[in-house]
């Protein structure tokens, strides 16, 4: 790493930390209904939701309910995604009159977007109309984020109240978390990302002449629009060429901003932020990476604050900030060291002032390597999964550290809201384990863990390995799994893996070698998908509902303490410990093969 | 669970006027109101008033009198703005290594005398297919080249790539780079 890699990574990590106590403070007193500076603007704007919905603020919801109001709400936006899919090409703001969605595409879009994963199977620019972007994926970049939120806030409530069988209404923290924290800072982002160079308009795509024509092949068609074929029935290749560029632009900035704070990480084009009208400068590049990060790492402030105890979340943070720094350093050496096998070639890779150097295939001039790296840590830490550099064509280890951060279940940040009650589920397994190594009653937070408590954790945390490691096995067994693999050797595999370790646990970003858009690979992983987001949700709300109907217990001399670095490293370890055992063999067979090969350890054949 | 369907109907509707109408067009409004340019692509205009390309994204070179930019590997030909790729070679894919070994080779049969090592960056493709820039390193290997093909001092050239190379931004974010699309719409413009 240069000294500048340890500049830019400080200052990012200086800047995130500087914010979590405050918008931690903020996020805290929008839950528990105490006024915030908006509140002059947005309180007539909640009520009258309130009313035209025919919600009442005061009734609450029992556990059950809230999950059924929770799935509700999201079959219902399933549909709508679903539907503007399939019929965007009748309907208006569809300049480029792009054709209906496949139905196995929209499935996977819509489950996608609703279970705030954002896996993209397909390629925005040709795909998706105006109208989908905005009327269908936007929505639900907001509410899938805001429903993981709410869902963290019952949890919160879960562990504060006594002998209590409700833990609050879903609409009222949802639509909190929507009005007051998403759409401003949205709006404010998207503000500048334009001020940057992000594009913002209705007009169709731009059609720019070339300063040199260029000139390419492409297969001849007959006057009905057939391939023509030679002999051997090989498609007859013509040279055209082309004097124009068609550039591709829309209502991205609303989008784009969005999908960093929600951590939703779909992109408006098919290379999501490393393309120039998305993510255009350094400063850009910065901000929305700072975005991905701000809420679920300001979340844990919030925690502190509602459970009473402002030290609980803080070391919680301490937990997911000492992953996150020591996989950053592991990430950024690894693509700094550029490519071995282009040594040989008369290439020059190393890093100085004229040139960032390193690993430069995939990754833009403008980030360079640290923050091409930076992103990929920090994208995967958050179940974000915008890129702003192609993972596929990362180093080996490159690739595996992004890997490994989704297969840690999410919990390292995480999703807004989805992350930190992935994490508290670690918490209380590792106050169990330890529970049992010092033999007394495991409590966390004045709450006893119980049987009950633990198998549900249990659940939360065996789910998305299922996913990953079952729908893997799956993949390469079949030949639809294996037909859309685009790397040889053992990097293909990591392909299936990568995909599974994405829609396994929410995350969304790709190795995009793999043609992923086939009905195998969009049926299996929509299927992925839906189990990690509900089958921890819901659980989750189980747990709530427990702890809530549970006495407090006053901290005793058997108590074991939950804010001291002893339990940030407990809980580091159990974190660690199900995602190195649980993945170790599968990430043997793909990157760490891979870097043997690299390193000249036997040779690579397809 | 019926009774829950008519807040939560409601709800949606609500949530996607304000978050998929009101919110979208609100940003757009904003936008096209302070930063019309940037807001519909940043493209350019020319001297006689018609535009030239967006100062985002890149355009492909190949002859030895402009700066060539990052390989692209959009499809059907490179920097199709429409359809944006990366590569997806892995690093021990044989194609990727054939592919840098191409470009190094067309690199130094455009400038023969040019013993020095290539820039990583001039042989290795974006990750959006339309990178606009290249380090300042690829820029200065290409000057002999571009002095060759268009009789012009090396002096001159050298300044024309310094007044196209942005520093780090705010000299802290990011990494210095030319952009090679404005870099060689000025070489048209000397004599």
């Amino acid at each position: 790493m240069t000294s500048n890699s340890f500049f830019q990574v400080g200052l990012y990590l200086f800047t995130l930390l500087a914010l979590v106590k405050p918008l931690g403070w903020y996020m805290a007193r929008v839950y528990e209904g105490e006024p915030v500076g908006l509140n002059r603007i947005l309180l007539p704007l909640e009520a009258l939701v309130y009313r035209l919905a025919g919600v009442d603020l005061k009734q609450e919801m029992r556990w059950t309910e809230y999950a059924i109001t929770m799935l509700v709400f999201n079959l219902l936006g399933f549909l709508a995604v679903f539907a503007l899919q399939s019929l965007q090409a009748y309907l208006p703001l569809n300049p480029q009159k792009l054709p209906a969605v496949s139905p196995d595409s929209s499935f996977n879009t819509a489950v996608s977007f609703i279970t705030n994963t954002n896996w993209q199977a397909y390629s925005g620019e040709v795909t998706m109309s105006y109208l989908t972007q905005m009327l269908g994926l936007t929505v639900q970049n907001f509410v899938s984020a805001a429903a993981g939120m709410a869902t963290l806030v019952a949890l919160m409530r879960g562990f504060t109240r006594r002998k209590a069988n409700i833990i609050g209404n879903f609409w009222v923290d949802m639509t909190r978390s929507t009005l007051y924290i998403l759409m401003p800072l949205s709006l404010v982002l998207a503000l500048v990302l334009v001020g940057q160079g992000v594009v913002q308009t209705f007009k169709p795509y731009q059609t720019v002449p070339l300063l040199e024509a260029v000139s390419y092949q492409q297969p001849k068609l007959c006057e009905d629009g057939v391939v023509l074929q030679d002999a051997n029935g090989k498609p007859v290749m013509e040279t055209v060429q082309a004097n124009e560029q068609v550039i591709a632009v829309g209502p991205a900035a609303s989008q784009v901003a969005i999908k960093q704070l929600g951590t939703n990480g779909g992109g408006f084009f098919n290379v999501n932020s490393s393309h120039p009208l998305e993510n255009p400068t350094p400063l850009s590049n910065f901000l929305e990476m700072l975005a991905i990060l701000l809420i679920p790492a300001a979340l844990c402030y919030t925690f502190g604050v509602m459970v009473g105890d402002a030290r609980q979340g803080w070391t919680v943070l301490a937990a997911m900030g000492l992953v996150l720094v020591a996989l950053i350093l592991v990430e950024v050496s690894a693509e700094q060291g550029g490519n071995p096998a282009l040594a040989t070639l008369g290439v020059d890779q190393s890093a100085n002032e004229a040139q960032s150097g390193g690993n430069t295939e995939g990754k833009e001039t403008r980030f360079g390597i640290t923050n091409s790296a930076l992103w990929a840590v920090v994208t995967t830490a958050a179940s974000n999964g915008s890129v702003n550099a192609m993972h596929d064509s990362f180093s080996p280890i490159g690739g595996l550290v992004p890997m490994w951060l989704m297969q840690l279940g999410e919990v390292i940040f995480g999703g807004v809201g989805s992350g930190l009650y992935g994490m508290i589920m670690f918490a209380i397994v590792a106050v169990f384990v330890s529970g049992l190594m010092i033999g007394r009653t495991p409590e966390y937070l004045g709450k006893k863990i119980e049987a009950f408590e633990m198998k549900m954790a249990a659940i939360t945390i065996l789910i998305p390995p299922l996913m990953v490691l079952g729908g893997s096995a799956i993949a390469v067994m079949v030949e639809f799994g294996k037909a859309a693999v685009f790397n040889p050797g053992a990097h293909g595999f990591s392909e299936i893996l990568y995909a599974f370790s994405s829609a396994g646990n929410n995350n969304g970003s790709a190795f995009g070698g793999l043609s992923a858009n086939t009905p195998f690979y969009n049926a299996i992983l929509g299927v992925a998908m839906l189990f990690s987001r509900y089958w921890l949700a819901v659980p989750v709300l189980a747990i709530a509902g427990s702890l809530a109907a549970k006495k407090t217990i006053p901290v005793g001399p058997g108590t074991l303490p939950t804010h001291t670095p002893l339990f940030v490293m407990l809980l580091i370890g159990t974190v660690l410990m199900v995602g190195a055992l649980t993945f170790i063999p599968a990430l043997a067979l793909g990157p760490m093969v891979e870097q043997l090969h690299l390193l000249g350890v036997g040779s690579v054949k397809g | 669970m019926l009774k829950h369907f008519r807040p939560a109907i409601i709800l949606f509707l609500i949530f996607t006027v304000l978050t998929g109408v009101v919110y979208p067009a609100l940003v757009t409004g904003l936008a096209q109101l302070l930063f019309p340019n940037q807001a519909n692509g940043s493209l350019m205009a020319g001297v006689n008033g018609n535009t030239t390309g967006s100062r985002l994204i890149g355009q492909p070179f190949n002859s030895p009198g402009y700066f060539w930019g990052r390989p692209s590997a959009t499809s059907p030909f490179p920097y199709n703005a429409g359809a944006s790729s990366g590569s997806n070679l892995g690093p021990t894919n044989p194609a990727l290594l054939d592919a840098v070994k191409t470009r190094v080779i067309a690199l130094q049969a455009a400038d023969p005398d040019n013993k020095t090592a290539v820039p990583v960056d001039l042989v290795t493709a974006s990750g959006s297919g339309l990178d606009p820039h290249i380090s300042p390193a690829a820029a200065e290997y290409q000057i002999s080249r571009v002095v060759q093909a268009r009789h012009l001092s090396a002096e001159k050239i050298r300044e024309l790539v310094a007044t196209h190379t942005e520093p780090r931004q705010w000299g802290m974010f990011g990494e210095s780079r030319v952009n090679v699309l404005t870099l060689n719409l000025a070489l048209d413009t000397l004599h």
